[in-house]
C-alpha cells in the first residue's frame, strides 16, 4: 500500500493528506468485496467440479462429472440454443421498435419529449414481476385480450399461444429490456449534430435518404451498445421466462434456480451458471472490442 | 429540425401504449370487484387490496422488503460514499481496476451472483438469514450507489471546501458540515436506487431467501408460479405505488432523465 504513488491533481493536493489517503478510504469496500464478492464466485466455480449424488449430498473432489454431462447431453445444448435465441431474438425486436422511437422522441418538443422519455423508461424501474404479471394477464389462455386485439383487427384468424411458449417470451422481455435499447439510442442521438441533418435536407435530400445515411450511420454504435446490453441482460433473464415459460420451457437461469432448489444437485448448477457467466462475457467482450474498432473514432 | 410526421405519431401511439399496457392492466385488474381475474368492467372495488391484510405471508414479505432495501442502501452508502471520494479526487494506481470490480456486480447476471452467494452464506453457516440477505443486497446496490455519489463529487464545487480549510476545519468536521451537504442530493438520490434495485430484486434474492426472510418479490413469484389470481394484481399495484414514490422522490432530488442517463452506460 506504501507503493501508492499519488499523481492527484493539484485541487486534491490541497487537502494536505497523506498519498495513502485514497487507501483508507476505499479500503472497507474493497475488504467488503473481496469477502463477499470474489470469494463466493471462486466458490461457485470449485463447486462446479465437485461431485453429487441423491443420497450422499455434495462431495468436494475436483472431478469433470458436471461439464461432461453438460457437454455431451443434448438437453442442455438445446437448452442454452433456446436461452440465446430467445435473447438474440429479443434484442432484435428492440433494436428495430427502439431506434425509431428514441429517433421519435429526440425530435418532439419539450413538454411532450420528457413526459414520454419518463414514460418509457420508467418501466425499468418498476418490478420485473409485476410487469410479467401483467404480460400473463395480456396473454391469459386462448381468449387473452392480446389475442382479441389481433383478432379483432384481423392479424391473425385463430389464438395465437403466448403462455407457456417461446413467442410469448420474447414479447415479455422485448417490453422489459426495451427502455435499456431507447436509453442507449437516446444517448447516442444528443451526441448528434441537428444541423447535419438541416443540411442535407437543403442539399435536396429525401428523408429515407437522411435516415438511411446520415442518421443510422451516426446512431448505430448506440444500437450496437443497447444490444450487448439487452442480449447479455435477456440472456440471463429469470422471472420472465420462469412466468411466461412455466415449469417445461426452461432457460439457463431457470434452470439452474431448478438444480438448486429443486434437484438440489448444487454442482450441475453451478456449472451452468458458471458456464453461462463465461459464454456471456466471451460475447460481450467480443463484440465490444469489434465495436470499438468498428466505430473507434465515436468513443475517441 | 424537422417534425415528426403522422406515421411516426402512430409509431409513437402504439409504442407507447405497448410499453404501459402490461402495466395499466396489473393496476386496472386489481381493482376488479369480480372473484376472478377480470377487467372492472362494473365500478371498481378496493375488495382485493383489503383482501391482503387476510394473508400474512404477503404483509410480512412487504416489512421484509421495505427493511431490507432501506437499511442495505444505506449501508451500501457507508462504504460507497468514501470509495467515490477517493475515487473522484485521486489518482492512485489500479484506481480504474478498483472502479470497475466496484461497478461489477452490474456486469455478473444475477443469477450467478445468486448462487455464488447462497453457496458462501451456507458454508458459513449464515444461509436463509436476514444477515446474509443485507450483506448481498449491498454488493448488488454498491454499483448505483456509487455512481450517483461519484457523480456529485465529481460536480461538486471545491472552493467552499477550500474557504472551510482556510478557516481551520479539517477531517471529520470538514466533512460532516461542508463536504457532506454538498454532495446529499447525489448521496440521497443514490439511496433512493439503490433501495429500487433492491425493494425489486428477485433473481439473486430468490436463491437466498427462506420461509420468514421471503422479500415482496420472492412471495408474489412463489405466489404466481402456483396460480394467478386478482389477490397478487393488488399486491403488484401496491408495489408499483412503492416505487413511483421512490421515482417522484428521485425525480424530485436529483432530476430522473440524469439518474436514469447515468444508467445507461452500465453495460460497459
Amino acid at each position: 500500500m506504501s507503493a501508492v504513488v499519488d499523481t492527484a491533481p493539484a485541487s486534491a493536493a490541497a487537502d494536505g493528506q497523506a498519498s495513502g489517503a485514497p487507501w483508507l478510504l476505499t479500503a472497507p469496500a474493497l475488504v467488503l468485496f473481496l469477502g463477499v464478492l470474489v470469494i463466493p464466485l471462486a466458490m461457485t466455480v470449485m463447486l462446479s467440479f465437485h461431485d453429487w449424488g441423491q443420497y450422499k449430498g455434495i462431495e468436494p473432489v475436483f472431478i469433470l462429472k458436471n461439464w461432461r454431462e453438460i457437454a455431451t447431453d443434448p438437453y442442455y445444448a438445446e437448452m442454452f440454443w433456446r436461452t440465446f435465441r430467445i435473447a438474440l431474438l429479443t434484442t432484435l425486436i428492440t433494436a428495430v421498435l427502439g431506434a425509431p422511437e428514441a429517433y421519435i422522441l429526440n425530435r418532439m418538443s419539450s413538454p411532450w419529449k420528457s413526459i414520454f422519455l419518463l414514460v418509457i423508461l420508467g418501466p425499468l424501474l418498476i418490478s420485473v414481476v409485476a410487469r410479467t404479471l401483467g404480460w400473463a394477464l395480456l396473454f391469459g389462455g386462448s381468449n387473452g385480450l392480446v389475442n382479441k386485439l389481433l383478432m379483432s383487427l384481423g392479424l391473425i384468424a385463430t389464438p395465437l399461444r403466448f403462455m407457456f411458449t417461446e413467442t410469448g417470451m420474447v414479447v415479455a422481455l422485448a417490453h422489459v429490456m426495451m427502455p435499456f435499447m431507447v436509453l442507449s439510442v437516446w444517448a447516442a442521438l444528443q451526441r448528434l449534430d441537428p444541423q447535419i441533418e438541416n443540411a442535407a435536407l437543403s442539399l435536396g435530400a429525401s428523408a429515407p435518404t437522411i435516415i438511411r445515411r446520415i442518421i443510422l450511420p451516426q446512431i448505430m454504435p448506440g444500437v450496437l451498445s443497447g444490444a450487448i446490453i439487452v442480449f447479455s441482460l435477456s440472456a440471463s433473464a429469470f422471472a420472465t421466462p420462469a412466468i411466461i415459460g412455466g415449469r417445461r420451457l426452461k432457460v439457463a437461469a431457470t434452470l439452474a434456480y431448478d438444480e438448486f432448489l429443486n434437484t438440489l444437485n448444487w454442482p450441475l448448477g453451478a456449472a451452468v451458471a458458471v458456464l453461462l457467466l463465461i459464454a456471456l462475457a466471451l460475447i460481450v467482450l467480443g463484440s465490444n472490442a469489434l465495436i470499438e474498432r468498428r466505430y473507434a473514432e465515436v468513443f475517441r | 429540425m424537422r417534425r415528426n410526421g403522422p406515421l411516426a405519431l402512430i409509431f409513437h401511439t402504439l409504442f407507447v401504449v405497448f410499453m404501459l399496457a402490461p402495466i395499466v392492466v396489473v393496476c386496472l385488474v386489481a381493482f376488479t370487484p369480480e372473484g376472478y381475474l377480470s377487467l372492472p368492467t362494473h365500478g371498481f372495488s378496493l375488495r382485493w387490496f383489503r383482501e391482503i391484510a387476510e394473508y400474512p405471508e404477503f404483509v410480512h414479505a412487504f416489512w421484509i422488503s421495505l427493511g431490507l432495501g432501506a437499511l442495505s442502501s444505506f449501508v451500501a452508502l457507508l462504504f460507497a460514499v468514501p470509495a467515490a471520494l477517493a475515487i473522484a479526487r485521486y489518482r492512485f494506481r489500479g484506481r480504474d481496476a478498483l472502479a470497475a470490480l466496484f461497478l461489477s456486480p452490474l456486469m455478473i447476471p444475477h443469477v450467478v451472483l445468486g448462487i455464488a452467494f447462497l453457496r458462501f452464506f451456507t458454508s458459513i453457516g449464515m444461509g436463509g438469514g436476514f444477515p446474509a440477505l443485507i450483506t448481498a443486497h449491498v454488493i448488488v446496490v454498491f454499483p448505483f450507489a456509487l455512481r450517483l455519489t461519484l457523480a456529485a463529487t465529481t460536480g461538486m464545487d471545491r472552493s467552499v471546501e477550500m474557504a472551510a480549510i482556510s478557516l481551520g476545519a479539517g477531517g471529520w468536521t470538514l466533512f460532516r458540515r461542508v463536504t457532506l451537504p454538498l454532495i446529499l442530493p447525489g448521496v440521497i438520490s443514490g439511496w433512493a436506487l439503490a433501495f429500487i434495485q433492491s425493494f425489486d430484486d428477485l433473481t439473486m434474492t430468490v436463491f437466498l431467501a427462506a420461509p420468514g426472510t421471503e422479500t415482496l418479490p420472492v412471495r408474489m413469484f412463489l405466489y404466481i408460479q402456483d396460480n394467478i389470481d386478482p389477490l397478487v394484481t393488488s399486491v403488484s399495484a401496491c408495489v408499483i405505488a412503492v416505487t413511483m414514490t421512490a421515482l417522484i422522490l428521485l425525480d424530485r432530488f436529483y432530476g430522473l432523465d440524469r439518474v436514469l442517463a447515468g444508467k445507461s452506460d452500465t453495460g460497459r
